[in-house]
Formats: C-alpha cells, sequence, structure tokens
C-alpha cells in the first residue's frame, strides 16, 4: 500500500516537472513564432528602396529613411543627456549620500519613477518641455522627456556597477592621499564603466522601443524629411510601425513587418553591443 | 603664469582649493540625484494643474459614471468604461503571466541544470526586450486571426488578444523576479524536507514557494502595474471603443488608450477633451503607484529573512 502511494507520488513529481519545462520553453516557441510571423510577412518588401524611401501613401513606395534616421538622431541626443546625468546621480547615492531623510527620499522617489508608466512621462514632456520651455515638437523636446523616463533604469544598473568595485581600492587611493574625487574619477569609475555601459545600453534599447511617450509630446507620424537639428520635428521607427499597423490595408500591414524587421534589427546590433562589452571586460578582469 | 605656479607650490592654497573643488563636485553630483525628486514633484504638479480645473467642471461623482463620451455630443464623462477595459486586459493577462511565470520560475530555479538555464534566462531577456509596439503588431496580426477561428464572433479588435501578449509581455519580468525569490530559500530548507522523506514535486510546492511567496506576489502585483501601464499593445489591438462589458472577445478602450487616441488628434490646450487627458493619467499614475507601493510594503514586510 505504501509502496504504491510513493508510486504515485513520485508519477506526480515527474508529470510536474515536465509540466514545468513545457511551459518554460514555451517561451522560446513563443519567440520563434513571433520572429516568423514577422519575416514571413515583411521579408518580400526589404529593399534598398525601403531603406531609403520616405513614407508615401502608396505602400510600395514607402520607405523608413526619415524614421531611421530620426532614431539614431533621436537615440544619440538620449544617451547624450542621460548617460552623464544617471552616472552623476549614481556616484552620488553610492559614494556620498549618507543615510539620512534626504538619501531615503531620492531613494523611494527613484523606486517609483521607475514604475510609473511611460505615457504619463509622456505628459509631462508635453506640458513641461514642449509647451512651458517652447521646445515645440522637436528631437530635443523628445530626448529629454526620454531621458527623464530612462534615468532609473541607467541609476539602478549604474549603482550595481559601482558596488561591484571593491572597497579596497577606494581605501587604497584614500592611503596615497587622494580626494574623493581623485579616488572615484581615477580608480572607482574606469572599474565600473563596462557595468555601467551594458545598463546604459540596455536602457538606450528600451528607449528605441518606446512609443507611447512620444506620441504624446507630438512626434509626427508622416515625416518626409530628414531632421538635421535639435529643433527639428521627427519620427521615429515604432512611432512610423504603429502608424502603418493601424491603416487597414493589408499592404500597410505588411511594410508595417518590415520596419519592424529594421526595428529588431538596430535592437539585435545594440545588444551584440552590450555583450561584447561585457565579455570584454570579464575577459580584462580575469587576467 | 609664475604667480599661478608658486600658488601651486603653497600646500595650504593647494588644499584649500581643492577643498573647493571637491565641494563643487559634490554638490553637481547632488543635483543630479535630486532630479528624480523634481521629476516625481513635477509630475504630481503637471497632472494635478490641470485636472484640477476638470474637475471644478465635472464632479466626481460624474467622473464615476458609465459613459465616456468626452469627444462627442452630448458629452459624458462618467469614466468607468475605461476602467473596465484596462480591467479586462490585466485580468486576462494575469491568466497567463501567473501559471506561465510561476511555473518557468519554479523550472528555472528547481529543475533547470546551470546550461538550460544559461540558454532559456537570456532568451527570456530577448523577450523582455522586444518593442511593445510589434507585440501590438502582433496581437492584431497573429493572435486575433487565431482566436476568430475558435471564436468567429471575435471582433478584429478585441481584448483577449491584447491581453494575451500583454501577459507574454510581463511574463519575462515575473520570471525573473520569482526566480530570485525561489533561490534565495536556502539549501538546507530543502535538504530538510528531502530528508523527511518529501519527492521533488512537495519540497518545491511545499517548502520553496511558501518560503518566498512573499516576493512571488511582489513580482505578480509588479508586473499587473506594468499591464495598467502598457500601452501600444493595447492602443494597437483592444480598438477605441469605451464600452462597460465583461467580454474579452468585443472591442474595448483603456485608459493608456484613451490617451493616446486623444493626443493623436489635435486637441488644443485648455479644453475639456485636453483636460480629460490629465483627469485619466491621474487615475492610471495613481493605480500604478498605489500598487508599486503595495508591493515594495510586501517586499519590505514580509521578506523571509534567512541567515
Amino acid at each position: 500500500m505504501k509502496t504504491t502511494n510513493l508510486t504515485a507520488r513520485q508519477r506526480k513529481a515527474y508529470l510536474f516537472r515536465l509540466i514545468c519545462a513545457a511551459i518554460s520553453w514555451m517561451g522560446i516557441g513563443l519567440l520563434a513564432i513571433l520572429i516568423f510571423h514577422v519575416t514571413s510577412k515583411g521579408i518580400s518588401w526589404l529593399d534598398w528602396q525601403f531603406l531609403t524611401g520616405f513614407p508615401s501613401r502608396f505602400p510600395e513606395r514607402a520607405g523608413i529613411k526619415s524614421a531611421l534616421v530620426g532614431t539614431i538622431w533621436f537615440i544619440s541626443m538620449t544617451a547624450c543627456f542621460s548617460i552623464p546625468l544617471g552616472t552623476a546621480a549614481a556616484i552620488y547615492l553610492e559614494e556620498y549620500s549618507r543615510k539620512g531623510p534626504l538619501g531615503y527620499l531620492i531613494e523611494v522617489n527613484i523606486a517609483n519613477l521607475a514604475g510609473v508608466p511611460s505615457i504619463v512621462y509622456g505628459l509631462l514632456g508635453l506640458v513641461i518641455f514642449v509647451r512651458g520651455m517652447e521646445l515645440g515638437r522637436s528631437l530635443l523636446a523628445g530626448s529629454l522627456t526620454m531621458t527623464l523616463l530612462i534615468l532609473p533604469i541607467i541609476i539602478i544598473a549604474a549603482r550595481e556597477a559601482i558596488r561591484a568595485v571593491p572597497n579596497s581600492i577606494r581605501l587604497a587611493a584614500f592611503a596615497l592621499g587622494a580626494t574623493r574625487w581623485q579616488m572615484l574619477r581615477f580608480h572607482v569609475l574606469p572599474q565600473a564603466l563596462p557595468g555601467i555601459l551594458t545598463g546604459v545600453i540596455l536602457a538606450l534599447s528600451r528607449a528605441i522601443g518606446e512609443t507611447a511617450p512620444l506620441i504624446m509630446i507630438g512626434a509626427l507620424t508622416y515625416v518626409a524629411f530628414v531632421p538635421e537639428g535639435p529643433l527639428d520635428a521627427f519620427t521615429v521607427l515604432p512611432i512610423q510601425i504603429f502608424n502603418w499597423a493601424s491603416r487597414p490595408q493589408e499592404d500597410f500591414h505588411h511594410i508595417a513587418a518590415t520596419g519592424i524587421i529594421v526595428l529588431l534589427a538596430v535592437l539585435f546590433f545594440m545588444n551584440i553591443i552590450a555583450v561584447s562589452i561585457r565579455h570584454h571586460a570579464e575577459k580584462k578582469g580575469k587576467v | 603664469m609664475l604667480f599661478g605656479f608658486l600658488k601651486d607650490l603653497d600646500p595650504r592654497l593647494r588644499s584649500r582649493r581643492r577643498q573647493w573643488k571637491e565641494r563643487i563636485i559634490q554638490g553637481g553630483l547632488f543635483l543630479c540625484a535630486f532630479l528624480s525628486v523634481i521629476t516625481s514633484f513635477l509630475i504630481v504638479v503637471v497632472l494635478g494643474k490641470e485636472a484640477f480645473p476638470f474637475f471644478q467642471e465635472v464632479s466626481i461623482l460624474e467622473f464615476l459614471g458609465t459613459t465616456w463620451t468626452p469627444l462627442l455630443e452630448p458629452r459624458s464623462f462618467g469614466v468607468l468604461p475605461l476602467v473596465c477595459g484596462t480591467f479586462l486586459v490585466v485580468v486576462g493577462a494575469s491568466m497567463i503571466v501567473i501559471p506561465a511565470g510561476l511555473s518557468t520560475a519554479m523550472y528555472l530555479s528547481e529543475y533547470a541544470s546551470s546550461r538550460t538555464r544559461s540558454v532559456l534566462k537570456p532568451i527570456l531577456e530577448v523577450l523582455a526586450g522586444i518593442p511593445t509596439v510589434v507585440y501590438g503588431y502582433f496581437a492584431l496580426t497573429f493572435v486575433t486571426p487565431i482566436l476568430r477561428v475558435f471564436i468567429p464572433s471575435t471582433q478584429i479588435f478585441n481584448a483577449a488578444s491584447a491581453a494575451i501578449v500583454v501577459g507574454i509581455m510581463v511574463l519575462p519580468m515575473v520570471a525573473s523576479l520569482c526566480d530570485d525569490a525561489l533561490r534565495a530559500v536556502p539549501q538546507t530548507l530543502r535538504q530538510g524536507a528531502y530528508a523527511l522523506g518529501a519527492t521533488h514535486f512537495e519540497v518545491t510546492t511545499r517548502v520553496v514557494v511558501p518560503g518566498s511567496l512573499s516576493g512571488i506576489v511582489a513580482s505578480f502585483v509588479l508586473a499587473l502595474s506594468r499591464a495598467v501601464g502598457e500601452t501600444m499593445a493595447v492602443t494597437i489591438a483592444a480598438g477605441a471603443t469605451p464600452r462597460m462589458t465583461l467580454s474579452p472577445m468585443e472591442s474595448i478602450q483603456t485608459m493608456t488608450a484613451y490617451i493616446v487616441q486623444v493626443s493623436l488628434g489635435d486637441t488644443p490646450a485648455g479644453t475639456v477633451e485636453y483636460r480629460t487627458l490629465f483627469a485619466v493619467a491621474v487615475l492610471l499614475f495613481a493605480i500604478t503607484l498605489i500598487m508599486n507601493v503595495i508591493a515594495n510594503r510586501i517586499l519590505g514586510r514580509y521578506r523571509e529573512i534567512y541567515e
């Protein structure tokens, strides 16, 4: 009697393991289906004309040049604002801030800001940057909005990288008479840099895919020119994709898929950079 | 030049200059960190400033009504249809993400070999990095046609397809957070249970999962709060029909999708339509903030402290 009970229990354990494994591998299945679906819909429209053409009412003539160039402009500007700000905030929180009400206030704030829906940042950008500072619906307003959105992510990643630098290095620098800033500038930051960069690239990949806040600040969906300065109007890849996907004609759904292929290629490229930075740093650390 | 050189030689002057430099740098770094507090403050001020006049025109009671037609005559400002739409999507997503996320985490932490782990984890990260607009497209052109095969009465825009992709979207986050929580349970507890004759299944479900329940529940709450704030997938796939319905096969509109719909049009500042944006955003912000605070509370208060 007892042995049958044990077999039943073990059978149950085995079954449970199978179910868990099946559900986990479904994640991979989904990714495969998604990529296959998008590729099969869009690959036939992917050609040089698509990459170098401007949006058009006719799907066969529509291209993605303005969105692609807009994305590159937009992400470079966002990086220029968010990397120094995020790293500086992380340095302050890790190396200067003492335990107290002010430090606590900042910590709680960053944790909560990371959970604010992106569309709320869009409204913030609309009121403060587009209307308040009169930047208009420009690249500058868009990248400032996106900077606020990704700052919490960058700060959290940079703090972890800084925390991972062993304390003995700080003490050694102090022992040689370095000031706090010299210690940070010449010893802690160089060591933390690969970790910070990895976090930054992941945050910027998120920024590339964000659509909602840019719709809020009014990044245009029909832009038949390439932006030439930070005050120009612009569009980005996900907005162009959204625009095509929300049209009823089947052909536009196909070029939306082609746009997604381009977007995923850009993201893939950025992730490769992040992985190789991490890899390089790990190799250097071992030697 | 000569004078500057002498100044550099004077140790007292040098150290004073260094101190000033240090202070300025510290001040600058502090300002960057304080920017987050300013951002929060600005969010509250911006939302409040436009929502306040709205609630002077429209009473709270009217705002809690069941008809939402702010852009058409006769106007009505009952927000509940939008809340209902969001609720449908969130419930649908949680029906996918709670079982799937927890089983994935249990597999990753309790069953998978380290090699399997090193394959599965990056793939989940890739899933997490796919832009939401792509998920929206996937819902509209892949999930909905499949749903229509099984349930022909499904509308082209429907809550179910949006809920399914939102569930997939937050799955990596739940799996990763739950995995962390499960792995925090010390090995000695598992070994103790094995020593008492428990099977692998019993160890996992009666020792490890209860032992990390706070982390698991917190990850669910965080995921659902993200589902509430999710915008593009529901805008593309769930439709633009604010409606009080519990049927997931119909076209609905969520709070976030409404905000996008209005801002795609040309709504001049100062009008009631413009202010509805902020009224809805206040509600959205409040809901997600409360959920995030709850999640952090659960983590802080009920965290099982081992060792």
